[in-house]
């Protein structure tokens, strides 16, 4: 077959124009990191926390997730979240004895990996701050595990329709203007919550006031880009469970590049592939016309 | 099926003459008793019930998937090994249809034909994995743009219906119906031009899938242009996959092939050859500048160091030698021996990134379950079952002569 010029540029055309349409509309729809001022945030001060598990009971009540294990037994060992408690209190040493105390939950990102991996927007950064599950939408495809580097979601494998379990920030309690169930238990002051910009001046505030009891540093404020949940600590924070070597970098903006690929290939490939055919198809022609060549001599 | 009837009746039917080969009932079925038969029956009995327990009891009863694990073999193997293996497809079909390559219009057909099984048993292999898989209609309405799977379910979907579209040419072929059979065919260039599309698309997004993974991907593996190296690998893949192919089922169905234009195998397979060297010396040189740039020499001294070697020297530098070896002393031997090689190489590779190199820092291992393992397995063996069937019955190894005059 032959595909007139006419043809060919009209093929050119069309593809450019989706492959144009797809550009913006992967560059809308990528997660950003906006108004993060205004953002809900909780910081914990890991050095007021007691261990008392207020804020495990308090969420499991909430999220109608069975109670908490009773008893100190449980803090001997380093727990992770599971698709059952949707945040963890772990021990660890304090500097001249004694205990310090982190809990642990989804961190609620600012550009969260796991929203930006989720191909059917089951998981999703709500402009109020929260990031939400919604079963209906969810595949299933557990690719928003592989993305969290905190490890966050959990999944019901033992289920026939499993969900993706992981803390909602209590966004409907949020909503009606409650904080969150863990801030609202905990009876130390362990946790603040309120606006993200001010908590982060306040956490700044705590480690300037007393800089050799600290360490020098909010986690949580540059991690994975920046999360609305923030730590402060005067132990390392990965004896706290909190995972270290976390690239400061927005994680949607890891895939950016690769993902900026396909616009080009869908604008660009067809008429490259289709002067790579007209091309041959010249060969071709020539090899035939010229006479007592042998085709084959013309294709390498 | 009324035709079966008259059939056994004597007269040429099209049941008889196309579904049993010209045999009577008994006399097909009898004729299925083969040791092979024997071996892939005994797998299919144990991973089709391993299936339909998946779906009974869920993904928790039936692997050892985990919290630290979300994928394993079923993604690992099945989606990332059998996705790659089926880029012959593309790669025959762009070298023929596009660059005018007409010495390998002979393996078109069966290269299209293995991609276009290959997806289809990825696809099964997907919606077992998938815990929601009725829900796999929302990648069509709710659009995770930013994400990488989106990207990898668009285009899977669509190149399996191009890949269907190119098959029909054949199968049109062997249902004699002429009308739509040209329609199609005339079509094939622009189908050609879509499947090297989604394909570039898809095979990088593959790759892509693993860059929200830093901290959990081994920096031997872990690079900003990991979908560039899944791109070169998949044709590196799509190039040793048509040379082992057309090695085995120009044996294979060597009967079939009687009275039938000749077609020089040998020929083909040193200008695949040719080929093979190129893209795996630019594929080792990528790999290596993956580990310059980030900077994990420290690591090639460990264990996974040494799983790093096999796969880039032993399965990639070792090949493109012994593909240009080969290539230029006309040794044939050699290059499928390379082709081999490239695509252990290359399955091992995708398995690296999906499951061992995966999480490497976390204490407990992933070992697949054993109905894992038998999904799978019985997902190849169907995959050559539908082959092996298809080209006894269809023109794949050669066109109908039948229709050779209607271009
Ligand atoms: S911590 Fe993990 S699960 Fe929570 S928002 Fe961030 S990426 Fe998502
Ligand atoms: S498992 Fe569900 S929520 Fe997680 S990425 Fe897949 S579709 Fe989204």
């Amino acid at each position: 077959m032959r595909l007139g010029r006419r043809g060919f540029l009209r093929m050119a055309g069309v593809t450019a124009g989706t492959g144009l349409l797809a550009a913006t509309r992967a560059q809308a729809k990528v997660p950003q990191a906006t108004e993060e001022d205004t953002l809900p945030g909780v910081l914990v001060d890991t050095t007021r926390c007691v261990g008392c598990r207020a804020c495990e009971a308090a969420c499991a009540e909430t999220n109608q997730l069975p109670a908490p294990p009773e008893g100190d037994e449980v803090m001997k060992t380093r727990r992770d979240m599971s698709q059952t408690a949707f945040t963890v209190v772990n021990r660890a040493d304090a500097p001249g004895g004694g205990d310090r105390f982190g809990k642990k939950q989804c961190l609620h990102c600012l550009a969260p990996a796991c929203a930006s991996a989720c191909p059917v927007r089951a998981l999703d950064k709500q402009p109020t701050g929260p990031v939400t599950y919604d079963a209906s939408k969810c595949m299933g495809c557990r690719y928003c595990m592989v993305a969290c580097p905190f490890d966050v979601p959990k999944y019901e494998y033992e289920a026939l329709a499993p969900r993706v379990r992981k803390c909602t920030f209590c966004a409907e309690r949020q909503a009606e203007g409650l904080p969150p169930a863990c801030v609202d238990a905990c009876p130390s002051g362990a946790l603040t919550f309120g606006k993200r910009h001010v908590l982060l001046e306040e956490a700044k505030r705590r480690i300037y006031s007393e800089p050799e009891r600290f360490v020098h540093r909010v986690y949580g404020e540059r991690e994975a880009g920046g999360t609305s949940f923030m730590y402060i600590s005067d132990v390392p924070f990965e004896a706290l469970a909190l995972p270290a070597g976390v690239p400061e970098k927005p994680y949607p903006s890891l895939v950016a590049g690769a993902l900026g690929a396909p616009p080009l290939v869908m604008t660009l490939w067809p008429p490259l592939l289709m002067g790579l055919y007209a091309f041959s198809k010249r060969r071709d022609e020539v090899a035939a016309g010229e006479q007592g060549h042998d085709q084959e001599d013309h294709h390498g | 099926m009324a035709s079966a009837h008259a059939g056994a009746l004597g007269q040429p039917s099209f049941f008889r003459e196309k579904i049993l080969l010209g045999m009577s009932l008994p006399e097909y079925l009898r004729s299925l008793i083969t040791p092979f038969n024997l071996v892939a029956a005994a797998i299919l009995a144990v991973g089709v019930p391993s299936l339909i327990y998946r779906f009974a009891a869920g993904l928790g009863a039936s692997t050892n998937l985990s919290q630290a694990y979300p994928w394993g073999l079923w993604i690992g193997f099945d989606m990332m090994t059998g996705v790659v293996l089926a880029a012959g497809g593309f790669t025959i079909g762009a070298s023929v249809q596009l660059l005018g390559l007409k010495q390998f219009h002979a393996i078109e057909r069966p290269a299209i034909l293995t991609a276009f099984i290959g997806y289809i048993m990825a696809v099964v292999g997907l919606l077992a994995d998938l815990g929601r898989p009725w829900n796999i209609v929302m990648a069509l309405v709710n659009a995770g743009a930013a994400s990488a799977l989106f990207e990898i379910a668009w285009c899977v979907m669509c190149y399996t219906t191009v890949l269907l579209l190119e098959f029909t040419v054949p199968f049109f072929e062997w249902l004699g119906w002429r009308r739509l059979h040209a329609v199609l065919k005339k079509a094939l260039l622009g189908l050609t031009v879509l499947s090297v599309m989604f394909s570039t698309m898809h095979q990088s997004a593959l790759g892509s899938l693993f860059l929200l993974a830093p901290t959990k991907l081994h920096p031997l593996w872990y690079t900003p242009f990991i979908f560039i190296f899944f791109f070169i690998s998949a044709i590196l893949a799509g190039i040793s996959m048509v040379i082992v192919e057309s090695a085995l089922s120009h044996k294979v169905f060597a009967r079939r092939m009687e009275g039938q234009p000749h077609v020089d195998v040998a020929a083909i397979t040193v200008g695949l050859g040719k080929a093979g060297a190129i893209v795996a010396f630019a594929y080792f040189f990528l790999k290596l500048q993956g580990v310059i740039d980030g900077h994990a020499w420290g690591y090639l001294l460990t264990g996974y160091g040494a799983l790093f070697l096999v796969e880039t020297v032993g399965l990639v530098l070792v090949p493109s030698l012994l593909f240009a070896w080969g290539a230029r002393h006309g040794k044939v031997g050699h290059i499928r021996v390379a082709a081999t090689l490239t695509l252990v190489g290359i399955v091992l590779n995708r398995l690296n990134v999906s499951i061992f190199a995966f999480n490497w820092q976390h204490p407990v291992r992933y070992v697949p379950s054993w109905m894992e393992l038998a999904v799978s397995l019985t997902l190849v063996t169907v995959g050559v079952l539908a082959f092996r069937w298809i080209c006894n019955r269809m023109p794949i190894l050669f066109e109908d002569p039948a229709f050779s005059h209607d271009e």
